[in-house]
């Protein structure tokens, strides 16, 4: 596969009263052709501030890049006038956020909404733009195209909308998408569907995903390599067997046995990560996570861990990674 | 409709007497429209006729998707809406007919937690007087120094400092306010609470946390627990039985693993199916049968069996007549005809 994007050393802070918030602290990831990467951790830990920064839409001046490259299709997004990466986020990079009702105009139509992007990014008359839309709605699963185009986002559910949301995404027939949370404000059976859309539509048009969630079991389900972040860094990095099969890192040890498991029958009790997510404002050299980690020793308040290689793609930041326990719960 | 499902007396125990019993109960809202002039256009049938018990002790989930009556069905029980019919009894008294001292101390038995603690907790009290508010309410500990040793009891039970006893509801991330929210409801020591999503918006490793507290109080303190969730994978965890509701109705009702290893009804199925699984393996493994469609609107809910629509099962008189709640196998109640 080639590489489509490669993200290197890439720094996001915002400088507050409180001090400056390092929400991206150094990432590195790359995302090949028509692959599925996910992007795991807790609230806070920068994953869409990470997002914005490659569609170059943090929110300035309180928040900045500082530091590294985004190179996409060989070309550095950072460096770029912002009229040329008006022209990539419409035709290359799209995103689907969390909440499509935030995202879409609540005062226009589906229909005018759909054709106005089309029209941007096809340059095609009225009648062909209208029926790519419907094309487009139809490919997101929508029944009844025509007549939806005329209604407007408060006519639809949240699945709806999400779909709707899918479809904008679609029509600049990007190389990228970069979905957000995109089913976590829905309903399960709703998140099904559309997540499984979202593998299909990229499985057949090949158009890469990263998807941001919080949740390891849509990880387990529909990504082809993970990034677990934690304060601002990528603490892990593999195959999606790798992280859940032969973790690396304490802290993506700790994530997988707090999580209750559909198919365990009750049993032993969860064993959670104890403390608190850390302030990224109040950062010091040493690893991160250490005020939360049952390996923690003196060397990891000296620096930082480096990134060092496991096997395959997989990768860990932490200095005793050789020597974690086994991820299996005892059954009992 | 009209079994009282999930009377399953404990072995040794016949005859014992529920805890809990809701019976056929009905929450109808009235839709109204005009200004001036309020005319009832419509009805949400947010919880139609549905019928459980509960045990001192137990643990019951409700699970279903957004607008099923999850809420609903606990807000009746907490006494916060008037019902449209149907019967709740409480250690054998019906709670609508209670006199003013029974209703004081029912409010106090019966406590709740809910989702979002931020919004439940009064911004301009600090936590300690957030905690000692209820004691002294309802009389409980009338000597406010002693109150306040309480107040740190509780603290600590919870798994808070005392220092928080001193700050306010912003200076604490979610999962410390859903643990006051926890300690708020344990201040009156109540025998039940309605734990409604009470974890749901907590990130996993606080959620984890939560959870094994409530586990702890459970059996420290004999709590009943009528957990209402959209997360099955956590109401596995937590429950021991578990109840599936769908556009207001009952559909499935059997203990945790007997439901979650042998689910019957397809809508069940389909929930339980569409609940990815944080192992890969697992997942490459699972077959995805994912439901389609949508959930229709409560206030015109379909005829006959509500999930009809969805269902792969439906047949002709699926669309005429309600199936009707029954005993399966011992203690797995099903509302459908076709399995
Ligand atoms: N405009 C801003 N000003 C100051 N700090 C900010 C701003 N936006 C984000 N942050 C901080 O940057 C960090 C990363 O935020 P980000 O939104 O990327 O988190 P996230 O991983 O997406 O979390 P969630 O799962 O809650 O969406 C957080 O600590 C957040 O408080
Ligand atoms: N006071 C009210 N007036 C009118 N309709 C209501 C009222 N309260 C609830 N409803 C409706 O009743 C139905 C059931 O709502 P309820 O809040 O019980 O659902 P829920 O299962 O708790 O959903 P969620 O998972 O989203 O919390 C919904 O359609 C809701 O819109
Ligand atoms: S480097 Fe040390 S503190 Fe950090 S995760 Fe590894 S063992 Fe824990
Ligand atoms: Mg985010
Ligand atoms: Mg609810």
């Amino acid at each position: 596969m080639t590489e489509l994007l490669k993200i290197q050393g890439l720094k996001t802070q915002f400088f507050t009263s409180a001090g400056t918030v390092k929400a991206v602290d150094g990432v590195t990831y790359d995302v090949e052709e028509g692959e599925t990467v996910a992007v795991v951790g807790e609230s806070g830990c920068g994953k869409s501030v990470t997002a914005l920064s490659i569609m170059r839409l943090v929110a300035e001046p309180a928040g900045r890049v500082v530091d590294g490259n985004i190179m996409f299709q060989g070309t550095d997004l950072l460096q770029l006038p912002e009229e040329e990466m008006r022209k990539v986020r419409g035709n290359n990079i799209a995103m689907v956020f969390q909440e499509p009702m935030t995202s879409l105009n609540p005062v226009l139509s589906i229909g005018l909404q759909l054709t106005e992007t089309v029209q941007q990014h096809l340059g095609v008359d009225d009648a062909t733009a209208r029926a790519r839309a419907v094309e487009l709605l139809g490919l997101v699963g929508m029944s009844d195209a025509e007549r939806r185009l005329d209604q407007y986002p408060h006519h639809l559910s949240g699945g709806m909308r999400q779909r709707v949301m899918i479809a904008m995404a679609l029509s600049c027939e990007p190389k990228l998408i970069i979905a957000d949370e995109p089913t976590t404000a829905l309903d399960v059976t709703i998140q099904a569907q559309i997540l499984e859309l979202m593998k299909n539509l990229t499985r057949d048009l090949g158009v890469a995903m990263i998807i941001i969630t919080h949740n390891l079991g849509v990880v387990a389900r529909y990504a082809d390599r993970v990034n677990v972040m934690y304060a601002g860094k990528i603490i892990e990095s593999g195959t999606a067997e790798d992280i859940y099969h032969n973790p690396k890192h304490p802290y993506t040890l700790a994530l997988l046995k707090s999580v209750p498991r559909l198919d365990q029958p009750r049993g032993a009790k969860l064993d959670p990560v104890d403390g608190q997510p850390p302030d990224l404002a109040r950062l010091d050299e040493g690893c991160s996570f250490r005020p939360r980690c049952r390996y923690a020793d003196a060397k990891c308040g000296m620096s930082f861990p480096p990134t060092e290689h496991v096997d395959g793609i997989h990768y860990s930041a932490c200095f005793k990674k050789d020597e974690l326990d086994s991820p299996m719960k005892e059954a009992s | 409709m009209s079994a009282v499902a999930g009377s399953t007396a404990a072995p040794g125990a016949a005859g014992q007497m529920d805890f809990l019993q809701v019976s056929n109960l009905k929450m109808y809202f009235p839709v109204t429209e005009g200004i001036l002039i309020q005319r009832k256009v419509a009805e949400v049938k947010a919880v139609d006729d549905i019928s459980f018990a509960m045990h001192k002790g137990e643990t019951l989930g409700l699970v279903g998707e957004s607008g099923c009556g999850k809420t609903t069905t606990g807000r009746c029980i907490l006494q916060l809406e008037k019902v449209t019919s149907g019967q709740i009894l409480y250690d054998g008294k019906d709670v609508s007919k209670l006199n003013k001292a029974d209703l004081s101390q029912y409010r106090q038995k019966v406590q709740v937690i809910f989702q979002d603690p931020f919004s439940s907790l009064n911004p301009r009290m600090k936590i300690g007087e957030i905690l000692a508010e209820p004691m002294r309410v309802h009389g409980i500990i009338p000597d406010a120094r002693k109150r306040d040793e309480r107040v740190m009891e509780l603290l600590n039970i919870c798994g808070l400092s005392t220092r928080f006893a001193d700050r306010y509801p912003h200076e604490m991330s979610g999962g410390q306010r859903q643990r006051v929210g926890i300690a708020r409801a344990l201040s009156v020591n109540p025998e039940f609470i309605v734990c409604d999503e009470a974890v749901s918006a907590l990130d996993v490793s606080i959620q984890a946390q939560v959870i094994n507290l409530l586990e702890d109080l459970r059996d420290e303190f004999g709590l009943t627990y009528l957990f209402i969730s959209h997360d099955l994978s956590v109401v596995r965890h937590i429950c021991h039985r578990v109840a599936v509701m769908y556009l207001g109705n009952m559909v499935e009702l059997a203990s945790c693993d007997e439901l979650f290893d042998n689910p019957i009804h397809p809508y069940t199925r389909a929930l339980l199916d569409a609940v990815p699984i944080p192992d890969p393996t697992v997942e490459a493994a699972r077959q995805h049968k994912i439901v389609t469609g949508e959930i229709p609107s409560p206030m015109n809910p379909p005829p006959g069996c509500v999930f009809h629509p969805r269902c792969e099962l439906a047949v002709d008189s699926c669309k005429q007549a309600a199936p009707e709640f029954r005993e399966i196998k011992p203690g797995h109640w099903v509302a459908c005809t076709e399995v």
